[in-house]
């Protein structure tokens, strides 16, 4: 909604006028980035050619203890996908960068086999020759069969653009832990279940052995043992070691850390969670665990009972056996629940970068806007708590890093070491010896690249560039060893380390964490931080801070100024900071509508709009927390302007003057992005969805906003009849053909803001006659028009309800409702658009409309709109100060400002209502008079 | 504008304004009522209305159940059940007493021949009183005397606790319509065509007892009586009055003291009949049309609901002064008159009308006026009035009711509202159905002040916020040196140990 993909290939310099720059600039995060490469002459898509396959997939390979490595099976699974691509080369590559510390068996000091409990790894890898670049996550699952009890598995998410990999490392990485504890969760289920049998049979085999032996000892009374006997015997001992050892290794498997799982990062699957935490608790608590136990096992196996066998005493560990299947390994629901999950990471991960991003920066802003994104967005799109809990841990860990990251910029040193950067280089491992040295001096020169950030930085990018180029193939292009829980136990968090430039810069541009930039941070935005606030005026970057600053002075302030921070909190400030930076996060997250919120953003603000500049695609996050810096500032912008501060209101976000552009650019994007999108690796063109649910979505904007292009090239009165949409005065498509109404009904549902409820207040049909209560819920009606006795009665009905609704008839194209003369909606449906595709326009009103939000959001969250500032203040002051701000403010005309009204009083209504209580819908209305359109 | 949707394509042509019916456009500027709620909750044609507080309100009708609403946010307090039939008659009783808690009651007669007490506090039923041989018809409540007052066949006089004080002798089997209070201890009752008047006498023995004895009876009307009113005092002339009007159209106002006739108006719907002319040749007109439905007054006008018009009669001029004789498209049931010099009506078209009623210059305004404000027939009558030379000085100045707004939203009789000042209207209707008419601009203040006040209340967290970020600020200006040393310094060490 925020920005239409389709425009973003076509933003090659020379497109942009002159007249565009004299314009004032939309805010970085709007704008659309410059493709990075245009300098190259090539288009985004021609690099990406070379590669084999025709779109991203998913590979699960394994390390066969049998095979070597070899692929299990690719997601989607279809031959095609992977083309001429060699699976079995690339297994063996993948799998041979390992870097889990997986080590099963018997330590040394350890009388028992120990089985650890890893980290997943997850690793970047790219492979120039084949033009493949891969997510690798490794994981390591439990088979009592295989070779010290473990076998090494990976998944990989291949694609050709190197990019998205890089960029969308974050997520991947977090979809993909997902999926790997859904797998381990069912693997390790199936191995203590496997380690239960066991037992049994053994347990079985020791009552067996012990009885021949009693036997042979009672039938042997000569005193001496037999070899049989001792043999016997022999095998009793080692049965019963090796019971053991099994109740050992079950202990263990059943002593999982569960805790881990209870940290609200790794919740995939809501239905099992109750249950293994049941479990977990069942588990934690040996002594209880027995029938609990039985419970469990009934419950996730099935088995009624299982009949021991007897076990020979040299089990062959062999090849001839046939290992188990990865279905096998795990249990059958997990399995399934893994194969979902990594489809779903598919269909959210496909298609083009571009795509991706735009996706992910709107769903991103229009979380950004909880108070006003009910209005004209698919809430239920937004309501998951997956995306949510992981946007938040990562805008925690973002603010943490960035705030550090402030921190350490500023001081004058220009050592930044980290614990956790230095770790993770250390672990670094080189992969293949021949190029152990390269690697290694390569990883040396990451870490001096954090360690030396500012200095060598372009020696390091011309140095390093070779060796991308370099004869060998893969470069692993980063690994991240620790899961974000981990990131943030430790105080100091681990940075990523990217041994390559590439990867690095990249790393830079996403997340902001790594300090290369620091540089140009300091020289082109100082941190606001920094300056002492007497400079602050003075200083030139500073005009656009005014607001804050004056915020932070101004008396006028809605909540009370807070106390100076007490001296004991001083004391371990050092300590609490990035604890205390993701409580702050997490309170902007739950309280949206925070005067004071911009007041946390401020320190991070500058850095972040540098990042913003400087690299043109982002991924969502740190697009979010410049906005967050940018609409966090709407409150203060308010708090301030409520009193009608002379500064004008920021013009950038609330005028649409580049709408003109935008459209034309709009149609040469429609028709050029066929021949893109035929260049583009990726089969499907369509915006890859974040959600499943999105697609049947899609498809609805595209149809509506169809209709809705139509609608407004067809009737000319189209105007009035969307004005009446958007300030809340009922409309009543009248027809007699059904699918006549019903589409036009769709068409113009685009245009109706959700009430307080979250359905769309749209009936698409409707043959009874209407009353009061019909336009108290609905907004838009589809009606019958019928010659029958019972027509005249709808008729009947409708004229004598017509000042409350507008009534567009479809039959006689006539159009029967209030004058409008305001600019919005000529804006927001002009009839001589150039855009041609539906969802474009759709998105194109979208953007306005979202405009229009944040003028209602600023209108009916300014105090001193509303209220009196002192008591003494009679209400026409108020009044004619409301006035003013609609006007002069937001520059609304006429009867936009009834539309801009309406919205505010939505947002009020939704704010004010209390959770559980479902409110009675209101009806408002206006006695203004109606006319009458016709063609 | 129906023809315009039946026909389609011609432009719409007031479809009222052939009807003599005065009708509004649809720009109405000083009608406030921009807002509306719609009450569910009723089964049947809703026909009472009764305040119980500031804010709260009781409903009944004909499905023999009593809602409790909250006016401000139109949410439903109470749903009382009791009653198996219709209800006849409701009342507020509350006591003046402040010891027992500010006990706000209220009660309810029906058809089943009960009446019952309810606690609006708690919404239980308190008391249940079933030995009437008819229904009640009417309650009123003496406020002064702590008694009330219900009408059935006979008159019934009860205390507070429900003991049945005394009573009349069976009066009348249609029983009646109509009970109203009058000073000294007097009850005035509409029985048929008779107006019969009651006083309450303290026993003789001393003990808490009562009795009713008829006083008189006045039988001028010579039609049923519908409506009666007790009019407020004239507190600088000392005078009481009280009105009563029949199904004829005849209005009489009575002397409150000694019960005699003051002035009666018996056709001042005809406007080609002088008001002093006898009644008889009001025969012309339909029964029905000239019916006064309903009376309210203030302290110097009665406000006659007659057939489909609206008459306002001065009582010391004793003379209609102002008349829209079709207010409405068909019967007015209640009407009322607002502080601000407005009337507001119903009508069982399912419209609400709201009126002003505003003084001219007879002369100059008259001839602009008539027809459009369908003035005419007022301002003729008036005219032909000028014969006596005393009324020519009160002539001059002429009032009319002007529209000034209408409510439009119920789908059929509006059967009686309830004005609630500020908070608005609330307006009940044969459709089953509550509407709560409100100032949209008052509303959205008011809503505003909440989400303002809700901001304060959620202030706590931001408020952390606030503090965390100042924390942060200080913390950064002054240990900003020292934690990149301490960082410094950790790597160093750690850089040795390893």
């Amino acid at each position: 909604m925020i920005s239409a993909p389709d425009v973003v290939a076509f933003t090659r310099e020379e497109q942009l006028d002159d007249a565009l720059y004299s314009e004032p600039p939309l805010p970085e995060e709007y704008s659309v980035p410059l493709f990075p490469f245009s300098s190259h002459g090539a288009n985004p898509w021609a690099k990406v050619a070379s590669s084999k396959f025709t779109r991203d997939f998913i590979l699960i390979s394994e390390f066969s203890e049998q095979v070597g490595p070899q692929p299990l099976l690719t997601i989607p699974d279809d031959a095609k996908v992977s083309g001429t691509f060699d699976l079995n080369y690339f297994s063996l590559r993948i799998m041979s960068v390992d870097y889990q510390a997986s080590f099963v068996g018997h330590p040394p000091g350890s009388a028992y086999p120990k089985l650890n409990f890893v980290e997943d790894s997850k690793v970047v890898l790219g492979d120039s020759k084949e033009g493949a670049f891969a997510y690798v996550h490794h994981l390591t699952l439990y088979d009592l069969e295989a070779r010290g009890f473990v076998r090494p598995f990976c998944m990989a998410y291949i694609s050709a653009d190197e990019h998205k990999i890089m960029q969308q490392f974050q997520e991947l990485s977090a979809e993909f832990s997902k999926a790997s504890e859904c797998l381990k969760t069912g693997n390790r289920k199936a191995f203590a279940n496997e380690l239960e049998k066991k037992l049994k049979d053994l347990d079985y085999t020791r009552t067996v052995l012990h009885n021949e032996t009693e036997i042979q000892k009672k039938a042997n009374d000569k005193g001496y043992y037999t070899t049989q006997a001792i043999e016997k015997a022999n095998e009793l001992a080692s049965v019963e070691k090796s019971i053991i050892e099994h109740q050992d290794l079950l202990k263990q498997i059943r002593s999982y850390p569960y805790r881990k799982l209870k940290e609200s990062d790794f919740h995939p699957y809501e239905p099992e969670c109750a249950l293994e935490q049941a479990d977990a608790g069942s588990e934690q608590d040996p002594a209880a665990s027995d029938l609990a136990e039985a419970g469990e096992m009934q419950l996730y196996n099935h088995m009624p009972s299982y009949t021991p066998k007897l076990i020979k005493a040299k089990s062959a560990k062999c090849f001839d056996k046939k290992l188990k299947t990865l279905e096998e390994l795990c249990d059958v629901y997990f399995f399934t629940q893994t194969l979902d999950q990594l489809y779903q990471i598919e269909r959210t991960f496909r298609g083009d970068m571009c795509y991706l991003l735009t996706e992910q920066i709107s769903r991103a802003l229009l979380k950004q806007q909880r108070v006003t994104n009910f209005l004209f967005e698919d809430v239920s799109l937004l309501d998951e708590k997956q995306p949510e809990n992981q946007y938040r841990g990562c805008q925690g860990l973002g603010h943490d890093d960035i705030d550090r990251k402030c921190l350490e910029e500023s001081s004058a040193p220009k050592v930044v070491i980290s614990l956790g950067s230095y770790k993770s280089s250390v672990e670094c491992v080189p992969i293949k010896m021949e190029q152990e040295m390269k690697d290694s001096q390569e990883s040396r020169m990451s870490e001096s690249v954090t360690f030396e950030q500012q200095d060598n930085l372009d020696y390091l990018d011309a140095d390093l560039k070779g060796s991308i180029s370099s004869g060998e193939s893969i470069e692993v292009l980063g690994t991240e060893k620790s899961a974000s829980g981990l990131t943030k136990s430790e105080s100091q968090a681990s940075l990523p380390v990217s041994p390559s430039p590439q990867a690095g810069r990249s790393k830079v541009g996403s997340r902001r964490t790594v300090s290369e930039d620091s540089i140009e941070v300091l020289s082109t935005c100082p941190s606001e931080a920094l300056i002492p606030e007497d400079f602050k005026a003075s200083y030139p970057s500073a005009i656009n801070e005014e607001p804050y600053a004056d915020d932070e002075d101004g008396g006028l302030r809605f909540a009370p100024k807070p106390a100076p921070a007490g001296a004991e909190q001083r004391e371990d400030a050092a300590n609490q900071e990035a604890l205390v930076q993701v409580d702050s996060a997490c309170c902007i997250g739950k309280e949206s509508p925070g005067f004071l919120e911009p007041l946390a953003e401020l320190g991070q603000k500058p850095c972040d709009e540098d990042g913003v500049v400087r690299i043109p695609p982002q991924p969502y996050r740190e697009a979010e927390q410049g906005l967050h810096g940018a609409f966090g500032g709407f409150p203060s912008h308010e708090g301030v302007s409520g009193g009608l501060l002379p500064y004008e209101l920021d013009s950038r976000y609330l005028t649409g003057s580049r709408e003109v552009s935008k459209s034309s650019l709009d149609e040469c994007s429609d028709s050029t992005s066929y021949i893109s999108s035929a260049a583009s690796t990726c089969s499907d063109r369509t915006p890859s969805p974040a959600h499943p649910g999105c697609r049947a979505g899609d498809r609805h904007r595209k149809r509506a906003g169809q209709g809705a292009l139509r609608f407004i090239r067809q009737y000319p009165f189209a105007h009035p009849a969307i004005y009446s949409l958007l300030s809340g005065r009922t409309l009543v498509v009248l027809g007699e053909e059904e699918a006549v109404v019903r589409k036009l009904v769709t068409a113009l549902s685009i245009f109706v803001p959700n009430g307080a409820v979250y359905a769309k207040p749209v009936k698409h049909w409707v043959t009874s006659p209407l009353h009061l209560l019909d336009f108290q819920k609905w907004k838009l009606i589809g009606l019958q028009r019928t010659g029958s006795p019972g027509g005249v009665n709808v008729l009947h009905a409708l004229s004598r309800y017509s000042r409350y609704v507008s009534i567009l008839d479809t039959d006689s194209k006539t159009l029967r409702c209030p004058l409008y003369k305001g600019t919005v909606v000529s804006r927001l449906a002009d009839h001589r658009t150039q855009i041609k595709r539906g969802s474009t326009y759709y998105m194109h009103v979208q953007s306005i409309l979202t405009q229009l939000c944040s003028k209602a959001f600023l209108f009916a969250f300014c105090h001193h709109l509303h209220l009196p500032i002192s008591e003494r203040e009679p209400e026409e002051s108020v009044v004619n100060r409301r006035m003013n701000f609609l006007k002069l403010q937001l520059g609304l005309a006429n009867e936009d400002i009834k539309i801009v009204q309406y919205l505010a009083e939505l947002l009020k209504l939704q704010y004010i209502q209390e959770p559980g209580q479902g409110g009675s819908p209101l009806l408002r209305f206006d006695y203004v008079p109606s006319y009458l359109y016709k063609i | 504008m129906l023809r315009w949707l039946i026909g389609g394509g011609r432009e719409p042509q007031g479809l009222a304004e052939k009807s003599s019916v005065q009708t509004i456009g649809e720009e109405q500027i000083q009608n406030p009522y921009t807002e509306l709620l719609v009450l569910k909750g009723h089964q049947d044609i809703v026909r009472f209305l009764v305040q119980v507080d500031d804010c709260r309100f009781a409903s009944a009708g004909d499905d023999g159940v009593i809602f409790l609403w909250n006016v401000q946010t139109g949410e439903k307090l109470f749903e009382l059940h009791g009653h198996t039939h219709k209800i006849t008659a409701i009342a507020p009783f509350s006591s003046s007493d402040a010891s027992e808690e500010n006990k706000h009651l209220i009660l309810t007669a029906s058809a089943d021949r009960t009446v019952i007490v309810w606690d609006c506090t708690s919404g239980t039923q308190v008391q249940k009183v079933s030995c009437f041989h008819s229904t009640v018809k009417c309650l009123t409540v003496l406020q002064r005397l702590d008694v009330w007052l219900s009408g059935g066949n006979d008159v019934c006089v009860w205390n507070r606790k429900l003991d049945l004080l005394c009573k009349t002798s069976h009066l009348t089997d249609a029983g009646i319509s109509a009970l109203v209070e009058l000073p000294k201890n007097c009850v005035a009752a509409a029985v048929g065509k008779e107006l019969i008047i009651f006083r309450l006498t303290a026993s003789n023995d001393g003990s808490e007892g009562w009795n009713i004895v008829e006083v008189k009876r006045l039988v001028d009307h010579q039609d049923n009586i519908l409506s009666l009113v007790s009019v407020n005092v004239f507190f600088l002339l000392l005078d009481v009055t009280f009105v009563t009007g029949s199904h004829v159209g005849e209005l009489i106002v009575w002397d409150a003291l000694d019960w005699t006739k003051q002035a009666s108006e018996c056709n001042f719907w005809d406007s080609s009949v002088h008001p002093d002319v006898q009644p008889e040749i009001k025969l012309s007109q339909s029964p029905n049309e000239t019916s006064v439905q309903h009376l309210t007054s203030d302290e110097e006008c009665v406000f006659a609901a007659v057939g489909k018009g609206i008459y306002v009669y001065n009582l010391q001029m004793k003379r209609v002064i102002a008349c829209q004789r079709t207010a409405h498209d068909s019967s007015v049931l209640h009407i009322e008159k607002l502080p601000n010099r407005q009337v507001i009506s119903c009508s069982e078209d399912g419209s609400v009308r709201i009126w002003e009623l505003r003084e001219k210059q007879q002369l100059t305004a008259e001839p602009a006026s008539t027809g459009f404000f369908n003035m005419w027939g007022f301002g003729r009558a008036s005219k032909q009035a000028n014969q006596a030379a005393k009324k020519m000085q009160e002539n001059t100045l002429m009032y009319f009711l002007e529209l000034v707004g209408d409510l439009i939203g119920h789908s059929s009789a509006v059967q009686m509202f309830l004005y609630f000042g500020e908070l608005g209207l609330a307006t009940c209707s044969a459709d089953h159905l509550i509407i709560l008419w409100k100032d949209g601009e008052r509303e959205s203040r008011l809503r505003s002040l909440t989400l303002f006040q809700k901001l304060a209340q959620n202030g706590k967290l931001h408020l952390l916020v606030a503090q965390i970020y100042v924390f942060k600020k200080t913390q950064n200006q002054s240990q900003k040196k020292q934690s990149s040393n301490r960082t410094f310094a950790c790597a160093v060490t750690i850089l040795h140990q390893g």
